[in-house]
């Protein structure tokens, strides 16, 4: 190659990128997540993996077979899959009752409002609100007895239980489901009920070949969702049950104030079976999301 | 003997709008009406009452011979073609093809034979499997078309089925629409506001505006003949100017001064006697015409070329007393050997006194010498 | 048609009734349960006993203030990273959205167990003393807010060409910290509030963290008055329900027009 031909040619790129300076601009924000969000998650890795002296070791994995820590894991998980089935169900109803269900159109906005807020009115306010309705001496409770004459805790009903917990859970379940479908239901959009019309379906048969197919990723979704809300709620199980109910979070917390399992690394580990089942509920929802969004268009 | 008959049909919406009103109108079989209007006219309206989208205040709807009008949609055989294509996002093109068929019950062997027909139909054989998504536009519309023709409906209904599209494929697709339509023979209702598309396609058109119907013709009659002062601004462009009568019973007028007839007499001049008269650009010549022709002189003001035609725009005079000076624009076709006249330079126009009509009273201001219609 | 429509109408009681009657027994319970075995006359007792307790104001406020220290820490944070991501480094986003998103897969009770097995020794024994577990509870709620703060910043700032801002300000001679205080701040204003009141909704209700930390923040106040009292829990939680009610109905009057529906997680 000629020098002339050399001068003639246009200004060479960069044959190697220069160092991403800009990178540094994430820094602060990096640092702080690393030390407040990371390490400690790290911390829990590493020592789910050491057992009472030191060493590195599975064994903590393997105890998660205790019958009392598969307990807790089947009631969560049982507590979770209820509540996000019954919450996804009832809540896709409610939604689609005050978007298309020719209901006032004043409340779809007072529901959505509302969801924004019981969404939130979660932990020890709503075990209260439950316990001052449905306890041994709950407002509700004494309105059926004295009024209609049923006593439910004859019956054998306690609010302070598994099946109480869930009937709670319902109140934050229900605006979650209602708060991410109510976009998804909107998406629906008329023309392709009147066009399935138009083609000679009848209402279940559109609801059974284009709303609900179209719906499902969404629905699947948010009940996964859902599902990992449950699992992961804390507060409320704490104060309607005094922290007695065996699920995951109760036995971290029972573990936390004093080492009931004997074995630290026991405790990390139940806390990182946790996480897995948590980043496995996002990883399913963010794919199902995926799969809703291409239909979007 | 007419297939599809709709009788003072009516909508009115709760809180007293009047959506449609008094619409009457006879179509025989195979042949293809389009409904022709500005947005909120009561087009689409009355298309939806024909599909069973809407209920009709009053009126009937009858499709060979039976009366359609409370019918539930999904009873009535008509297949609706959607401005948005409404293809179900969650099925193959082959399935919203189907669709129709499958709800009907059809085995899977019939509705893959009828789908692959219809796909050839609409040229995209082969592309059964693909999902709307993966589609251009123009192909979108295609499947919709295809689906609708699916069930074989008794009438087909397009509603502006072609105006998210480019002006490209929008002359390409129609012309599609209607081989189809012809080669099927099936009664349509096609809604558009694009007027060209309403001429170049229908058998007739029925020129709509706030919920009536303006006039009912052929294309040529619509274009030709209008009979309100709606459907002749509406329909093509059109010269408007200024007149003074000077004999109403003969037609007489005078447009600064000078003199031209119409053929038919003047009934609606305004207070001050003067009225819009209105002419087609393109019955305007260059030159002193034949005998009896109205003559105009003026001034070109300016020359626009627009490929196939040449647009000249002539002032009549100076203006009177704070007007503006009248304003017409003839087209004449370019050829090579055309001798224009300069900007600036005297010149006379000419045209039949049937190319001219009265619009009703004069109106001042920047519209009395504004062209109507689209300005290309 | 008449029937589904009245299958809607039933579905929307139903969920009216779930929804409604929780709250009414805690309203009841607040005028001092009189349908109760003890058929007490209604009474505004238990609020001026709330509203006249030191441990509520305190503990209020205490909460209060970690909300509004942790809105600006997070908004420090977060504000100039979704900023600098938006411009600069594009192709950081998903990492970044993905670091957001980890609080989500990480519960309260898992971060704070984490938190305080890291913090509780040498050689960053945050918890051996007062200042420190507070800087403990603030980045646990800054860590809590990321994902809710992060969508309404990065929100906020798509709907303005920040890209056209920075120019213009950088070649009428301002710094970054002007460009950023100045010049983006203001007009992602509407977007940061509703940010702000979700993560003020969070800390104010939050219970597990601030229990463990050892903080005396609203939950574990709470909490206790609801072990120990009968009536003024009910109190409490209607108080508090209505200021959350506020500040959701002030989150959507500001935020009208912008798109932040985000799903807010509290204490669970």
């Amino acid at each position: 190659m000629t020098v002339a031909a050399l001068r003639g040619a246009p200004e060479a790129r960069p044959a190697r990128r220069r160092f991403g300076w800009t990178w540094l601009g994430l820094v602060p924000f990096l640092i702080f997540a690393t030390a407040f969000l990371i390490v400690p998650t790290l911390y829990l890795v590493v020592g789910s993996f050491k057992n009472a002296a030191g060493e590195y070791t599975l064994q903590n994995y393997a105890d998660l077979s205790q019958p009392e820590i598969t307990n807790a894991y089947l009631t969560s998980i049982e507590i979770s899959l209820v509540t996000a089935v019954l919450g996804g169900v009832f809540g896709f109803l409610l939604a689609y009752a005050v978007i298309s269900g020719g209901l006032p159109g004043r409340f779809r906005a007072g529901l959505l409002t509302f969801s924004g807020v019981a969404s939130n009115f979660a932990g020890v306010p709503l075990a209260l609100a439950f316990v001052f309705t449905l306890g041994r001496l709950g407002f509700l409770t004494i309105f059926l007895r004295d009024i209609l004459g049923i006593d439910i805790y004859d019956n054998g009903f306690t609010i302070y239980s598994k099946l109480g917990l869930e009937i709670v859970y319902l109140y934050f379940q229900f605006p979650l489901m209602v708060l991410i479908m109510a976009p998804a239901i909107d998406g629906l959009r008329q023309e392709w009920r009147e066009a399935s019309e138009n083609m000679g379906a009848s209402s279940a048969q559109y609801w059974r070949y284009v709303a609900l197919p179209i719906l499902m990723p969404s629905i699947l979704g948010t009940m996964i969702l859902l599902f990992g809300n449950s699992f992961g709620a804390q507060a409320t199980a704490y104060q309607l049950t005094g922290g007695t109910l065996n699920i995951v979070t109760l036995l971290i917390s029972r573990q936390m104030r004093g080492d009931v399992l004997n074995n630290v690394g026991l405790g990390y580990a139940i806390a990182m079976g946790m996480v897995a089942i948590m980043a496995g509920t996002i990883l399913i929802y963010v794919w199902l999301q995926r799969r809703a969004a291409r239909w979007q268009r | 003997m007419s297939f599809l008959r709709l009788t003072g049909v009516q909508k009115h919406f709760p809180g007293g709008v009047v959506a449609v009103e008094g619409f009457d109108l006879e179509a025989v079989r195979g042949e293809f009406v389009s409904f022709l209007g500005p947005s909120g006219c009561g087009k689409t309206t009355t298309l939806r009452m024909i599909a069973g989208f809407e209920k009709p205040t009053a009126g009937t709807i009858v499709v060979d011979g039976k009366d359609l009008t409370y019918t539930s949609p999904n009873q009535r055989n008509v297949g609706m073609v959607f401005q948005s294509y409404a293809l179900f996002p969650n099925m193959t093109v082959a399935g919203n093809i189907g669709f129709g068929l499958k709800v009907r019950k059809q085995s899977k062997a019939a509705i893959d034979r009828r789908v692959g027909e219809l796909l050839e139909l609409i040229h995209l054989e082969g592309r059964g499997d693909r999902f709307p998504y993966q589609l251009s536009g123009g192909q979108q519309q295609r499947v919709a078309l295809a689906r609708a023709l699916a069930i074989e409906p008794q009438v087909l209904l397009l509603d502006e089925p072609l105006s998210a599209l480019d002006a490209k494929i929008r002359i390409v697709l129609r012309k599609e629409i209607r081989a189809i339509q012809r080669q099927l023979g099936i009664t349509t209702v096609y809604v558009t506001h694009d007027q060209e598309e309403a001429l170049s396609l229908s058998d007739r058109v029925v020129v709509m505006s706030e919920g009536h119907i303006e006039q009912i013709g052929t294309p040529s009659e619509i274009y030709n003949f209008p009979s309100t002062a709606f459907v002749a601004s509406f329909v093509g462009t059109l010269n408007l100017v200024n007149a003074r009568v000077i004999d109403a019973g003969a037609g007489r007028l005078s447009i600064e001064g000078q003199e031209v007839r119409t053929t038919k007499a003047v009934t609606d001049a305004g207070a001050d006697g003067r009225v819009t008269l209105a002419v087609r650009p393109e019955g305007i010549s260059l030159g002193e015409g034949g005998e009896g022709s109205n003559r105009l002189r003026g001034t070109v003001d300016d020359i626009n070329f627009l490929g196939s035609i040449v647009r000249i725009r002539l002032r009549l005079g100076e203006g009177t007393s704070g007007e503006p000076p009248a304003v017409v624009a003839l087209d004449t076709f370019n050829e090579p050997h055309l001798r224009l006249p300069a900007v600036g330079e005297q010149a006379t126009i000419s045209f039949p006194t049937e190319a001219c009509f009265v619009l009703g009273a004069a109106r001042d201001g920047a519209l009395a010498s504004a062209e109507a219609g689209a300005e290309v | 048609m008449r029937l589904t429509r009245l299958w809607w109408w039933i579905v929307f009681i139903v969920g009216f009734l779930y929804f409604f009657l929780p709250l009414l027994g805690t309203f009841e319970f607040s005028l001092g349960h009189p349908i109760g075995p003890v058929r007490a006359t209604p009474t505004l007792d238990y609020y001026a006993s709330v509203v006249g307790s030191t441990a509520f104001w305190s503990s209020l406020g205490y909460s209060f203030i970690i909300g509004v220290i942790t809105i600006v820490v997070s908004i420090g944070l977060i504000m100039p990273t979704a900023f600098w991501v938006r411009l600069r480094i594009p192709r950081a986003r998903p990492f970044v959205e993905f670091v957001t998103l980890l609080p989500f897969v990480i519960p309260p009770i898992v971060l704070v167990f984490g938190l305080i097995s890291t913090y509780s020794h040498p050689p960053f024994p945050f918890t051996y003393t007062d200042i420190g577990s507070t800087a403990l509870l603030v980045a646990a709620y800054v860590v809590l807010s990321f994902p809710y703060m992060y969508r309404a910043v990065d929100t906020g700032l798509q709907a303005i060409d920040i890209r056209s801002l920075t120019e213009a300000a950088q070649s009428m001679g301002a710094g970054w910290t002007r460009i950023l205080l100045q010049v983006i701040l203001p007009n992602v204003r509407v977007a940061l509030l509703s940010g702000a009141f979700l993560t003020l909704a969070i800390v104010i209700g939050e219970f597990t963290i601030a229990t463990f930390l050892a903080r005396p923040a609203f939950g574990p106040y709470l909490s206790l008055l609801g072990q120990t009292k009968a009536y003024e829990p009910a109190a409490v939680s209607i108080i508090s329900f209505g200021l959350t009610w506020l500040a959701m109905i002030l989150i959507a009057y500001i935020g009208r027009g912008s798109r932040t529906r985000v799903a807010v997680t509290g204490a669970r």
